[in-house]
C-alpha cells in the first residue's frame, strides 16, 4: 500500500472523484496551474483539464456563490478557501444561501458542493492564516462540517463529502498536512460523515478532540501512560452532525471528559460537546466536564503563538486535575 | 432592429438612454418599426395590465391582513413583460424579488407568488416553472449564483441564457461587481438586468453612486452595457432579445440598466411620502410604461382600449382564484420545518423534532 501524507491523500481523493464523475469541478485561488498554495491540487489541472480544475478570480464571496450556481445547475464543485481567515468574505454566501437553498426551495434545488478550508495555527504564518472558524459552520443549519486528523480519514471523508447531496465544509488541519504519513489505499473508499472514531480505548477519562489537536493529545497520552493512567481518545471527525452515541458510550464508561480544541472558547465546539455530555451521561459524571481550548483572544502572530497553542504538557496538566478531582 | 451598431451608438460613457417611443407613445425615429407583431404588442399590453391588476390586488390582500408583506411592481411592468417575452423554458431566471410579470411568464403561478408572501416555503417549489430560482433577500447576492449557472451552461454545452435581476441599490454591493467580473472572465451567458427604480427603499440614486449611470459599471469588466428606457417596452424587448442572442451564441454576458421608477412603495410596510416628493412622482407618472404603450396602440389604431372594465374584471377574478388557492394550501406542518434541511434527516434533527412532537402531544402548541 502507498504511504501518503494528508496533502497527497486529499489530492488522491479529488483525483478519483474527478476521474469518476464528470460533474465534479475544482476551483479557487491558485488552485489550477500552481496546484494551490499547499499543493493539494497539484497535477489535477494537467490531468483533468482547465475547464475542470482552474484558477478563479480572487473573490471568496463569488467563489462560494458561483459554486451554488454550478451545483443547482448539475455540477459538483469543490472549492478552496485559500486560508481559514479568508473564508469570512464568503460567509454571506455560505450562511445565507448555500446552507439554505434546499430548504428554501423545499428540495427542488440542492447544493452538493464541498468547501475546502485549510485551517488552524502553529505554522508561523501571518494574521488570518491560523484561525479555527469551525464553530461558525457548526452553528449554521444546513451544513455538514468535517475535520480529519489523518491522511486515511481525509481521503475517505472527502470522498463522502463530494458524494454528499448537501453542502459540506471540509476543514483541513494544515499544521499536520505533511506531518503524518500512513498507508492509504489507492482505490476509492469512503468514511461516513457523522461518525466519530475511538482511537484509543481507556477507562479513567475520555478525551474528545479533532484535527491537529489529536496529535497533541496523543503525545500527552504517552505522558499519561507513564503514570499508568488509562485514557480513551475520541477523534470527533464530524463537527456537525456530532456522533452522540460514541460520546455517550465513552463518558458513561469513564465518568470523566476533557475536550481539547484549538478554537476560541466561548460558544465554541467544546461548549457544544459538554452540553451533549451533560444531556447523555450526567449521572455517570465523576468530575465536571472540562474544556481546554484556545483563548478568547485573537490567535497571536508567530512570536506569541506559544501562549495560544495547546501543548501536550498542558493537556497532561488538565488530565491530572481531572483524575484527581 | 437593435444590433451591434445600435449598441455601439449608446455608449454608457455618453450617458445616452436607448428609447423607441416618447411619453405620448410616438416613435422617436420615424423610420423605426417595432420588432413585435401587432398581436404581440397587444399581448404585451394585456400582460402589463394583468401584472398591474395583480399588483393592486396583492396590496389590497395585504391591507386586509391576508398576506404579511408585499413588494409592489407598479411602474416597472415593461421590464418584466419584455423579459417574459424573450426568456425560454431552458433559460434560467435568477430574480431579486420585484419582477412579477417575468415570474408569471416563466411559469410561476399566482398561487405560488401569494403563498410566498403569506409566508410558506412551499411557494418556492415552482411546480411548473423550470430553472426558476427563489427570491433572494440579501441584496445582489444572487448575481454570483447566476455567474456560476452560466459557467455550468458553458461547461455542459447547453444553449441557455441566465437572466439575473438586481435593483439600483444592489449595484453598490460587492457581489454585483464580483458577479460581473466572474461572468466576464468565464464568458458566461448571463444577462444582468439592473432595474434602476431610483430608490433603494428610501435612499435615492445620487446617495448610492457618483457614476453617471449604472450601465457604465459594466465597462470596467469589458461587458457590453447599455442604458435602456425601462418604461418603454419596445426598447426593453429589443435589447433583451439582442442580449439573449449574444449569450446563446457564446458572446458572454451583457449588462442592461433599465431606467424606471417604483411608483409604489418598497413594500407594503414602507411609506414613500417620507423620502420623495409629489413632483417627482408626477414627473414619472407621465412616463408610466402602461400609459405609453396604450398611447402607441391607440395612435396606431391597433385596438380600442377605451373601455377595459370587462378585461380588468376578468383579471380580478383570475387573481382572486390564485389567492384563494394560496389560502387553501395545506397547513404548515411541523415536519415541514425539519424535512428539507438535508436530503436525509440527520439523527440530531430527528431528536429535536421528536422533542417538539412530544411537547405537542401534551397539548403544548395549538
Amino acid at each position: 500500500m502507498k504511504v501518503m501524507n494528508m496533502v497527497q491523500a486529499i489530492n488522491n481523493a479529488m483525483d478519483i472523484m474527478l476521474t469518476e464523475d464528470k460533474s465534479v469541478v475544482a476551483y479557487g485561488e491558485d488552485v489550477g496551474v500552481e496546484g494551490g498554495v499547499f499543493r493539494v491540487t497539484e497535477g489535477l489541472q494537467l490531468k483533468h483539464g482547465v475547464n475542470r480544475v482552474f484558477d478563479s478570480p480572487l473573490a471568496e464571496s463569488a467563489i462560494a456563490g458561483t459554486a451554488l450556481g454550478m451545483a443547482i445547475a448539475g455540477l459538483k464543485p469543490i472549492i478552496e478557501m485559500q486560508f481559514d481567515g479568508f473564508v469570512y468574505p464568503a460567509m454571506n454566501q455560505i450562511l445565507s444561501h448555500i446552507s439554505r437553498f434546499r430548504n428554501r426551495t423545499r428540495g427542488k434545488f440542492s447544493v452538493p458542493a464541498v468547501i475546502r478550508i485549510p485551517y488552524g495555527g502553529g505554522i508561523n504564518a501571518l494574521e488570518h492564516h491560523s484561525e479555527s472558524p469551525e464553530a461558525y459552520f457548526g452553528h449554521t443549519p444546513g451544513l455538514k462540517v468535517v475535520i480529519p486528523s489523518t491522511p486515511y480519514d481525509a481521503k475517505g471523508l472527502l470522498i463522502s463529502a463530494i458524494q454528499d447531496p448537501d453542502p459540506v465544509i471540509f476543514m483541513e488541519p494544515k499544521r499536520i498536512y505533511r506531518a503524518i504519513k500512513q498507508e492509504v489505499p489507492e482505490e476509492k473508499y469512503s468514511i461516513p460523515i457523522g461518525k466519530a472514531k475511538v482511537l484509543q480505548e481507556g477507562e479513567q477519562l475520555t478525551i474528545i478532540a479533532y484535527g491537529a489537536m489529536i496529535r497533541e493529545v496523543q503525545k500527552a497520552m504517552v505522558l499519561a501512560k507513564q503514570k499508568d493512567l488509562s485514557i480513551e481518545l475520541i477523534d470527533l471527525r464530524s463537527i456537525w452532525p456530532i456522533d452522540r452515541d460514541t460520546i455517550r458510550e465513552s463518558v458513561r464508561k469513564t465518568g470523566r471528559v476533557l475536550i481539547v480544541t484549538e478554537a476560541a472558547q466561548s460558544y465554541g465546539p467544546a461548549a457544544e460537546l459538554i452540553s451533549i455530555v451533560n444531556e447523555e451521561a450526567f449521572l455517570s459524571l465523576e468530575a465536571p466536564p472540562t474544556r481546554l481550548t484556545g483563548h478568547d483572544t485573537v490567535i497571536p502572530l508567530p512570536m506569541g503563538e506559544k501562549y495560544y497553542m495547546i501543548s501536550p504538557e498542558r493537556i497532561m496538566f488538565e488530565i491530572e486535575k481531572l483524575i484527581r478531582y | 432592429m437593435f444590433d451591434k451598431n445600435t449598441l455601439d451608438s449608446y455608449k454608457p460613457t455618453d450617458n445616452k438612454m436607448f428609447s423607441r417611443i416618447d411619453d405620448e407613445g410616438v416613435p422617436l425615429d420615424k423610420n423605426w418599426k417595432p420588432d413585435l407583431s401587432s398581436e404581440l404588442i397587444l399581448q404585451s399590453y394585456r400582460e402589463m395590465l394583468f401584472e398591474r391588476t395583480a399588483d393592486y390586488m396583492a396590496v389590497s390582500y395585504q391591507r386586509q391582513g391576508r398576506m404579511f408583506t408585499y413588494p409592489p411592481n407598479l411602474g416597472q411592468e415593461a421590464i418584466h413583460i419584455a423579459t417574459g417575452m424573450v426568456i425560454k423554458d431552458d433559460d434560467w431566471f435568477v430574480p431579486a424579488f420585484r419582477e412579477l410579470g417575468a415570474w408569471l411568464a416563466k411559469g410561476v403561478s399566482l398561487k405560488e407568488i401569494f403563498l410566498y408572501f403569506k409566508g410558506n416555503e412551499d411557494a418556492s417549489r415552482f411546480v411548473n416553472a423550470k430553472r426558476m430560482l427563489p427570491v433572494s433577500v440579501p441584496i445582489a447576492s444572487q448575481l454570483v449564483h447566476a455567474a456560476g449557472i452560466g459557467y455550468a451552461m458553458n461547461y455542459l454545452d447547453e444553449k441557455a441564457a441566465v437572466f439575473a435581476f438586481v435593483g439600483d441599490g444592489g449595484t453598490s454591493e460587492g457581489d454585483f461587481h464580483e458577479a460581473l467580473n466572474f461572468a466576464s472572465v468565464w464568458n458566461a451567458p448571463v444577462i444582468f438586468v439592473v432595474q434602476n427604480n431610483q430608490f433603494a427603499i428610501s435612499v435615492p440614486l445620487h446617495m448610492q453612486t457618483k457614476s453617471i449611470n449604472l450601465a457604465i459599471k459594466g465597462l470596467a469588466y469589458n461587458i457590453p452595457s447599455i442604458l435602456v428606457d425601462g418604461n418603454d417596452i419596445f426598447a426593453m424587448h429589443e435589447v433583451i432579445d439582442y442580449a439573449r442572442k449574444q449569450a446563446i451564441e457564446g458572446n458572454g454576458p451583457m449588462l442592461i440598466e433599465a431606467r424606471t421608477f417604483r411608483m409604489g412603495a418598497h413594500t407594503t410596510s414602507d411609506d414613500p411620502s417620507k423620502y420623495r416628493s409629489k413632483e417627482e412622482e408626477e414627473l414619472w407618472a407621465a412616463k408610466d410604461p402602461l400609459k405609453r404603450l396604450k398611447a402607441y396602440i391607440t395612435n396606431n389604431k391597433l385596438a380600442d382600449l377605451s373601455n377595459e372594465d370587462a378585461l380588468i374584471a376578468e383579471y380580478k377574478q383570475k387573481i382572486d382564484k390564485g389567492f384563494e388557492a394560496a389560502e387553501q394550501h395545506p397547513a404548515y406542518k411541523l415536519d415541514d420545518v425539519f424535512t428539507h434541511m438535508y436530503q436525509e434527516m440527520p439523527a440530531e434533527l430527528k431528536r429535536q423534532k421528536n422533542n417538539l412532537e412530544n411537547f405537542m402531544k401534551d397539548g403544548g402548541v395549538k
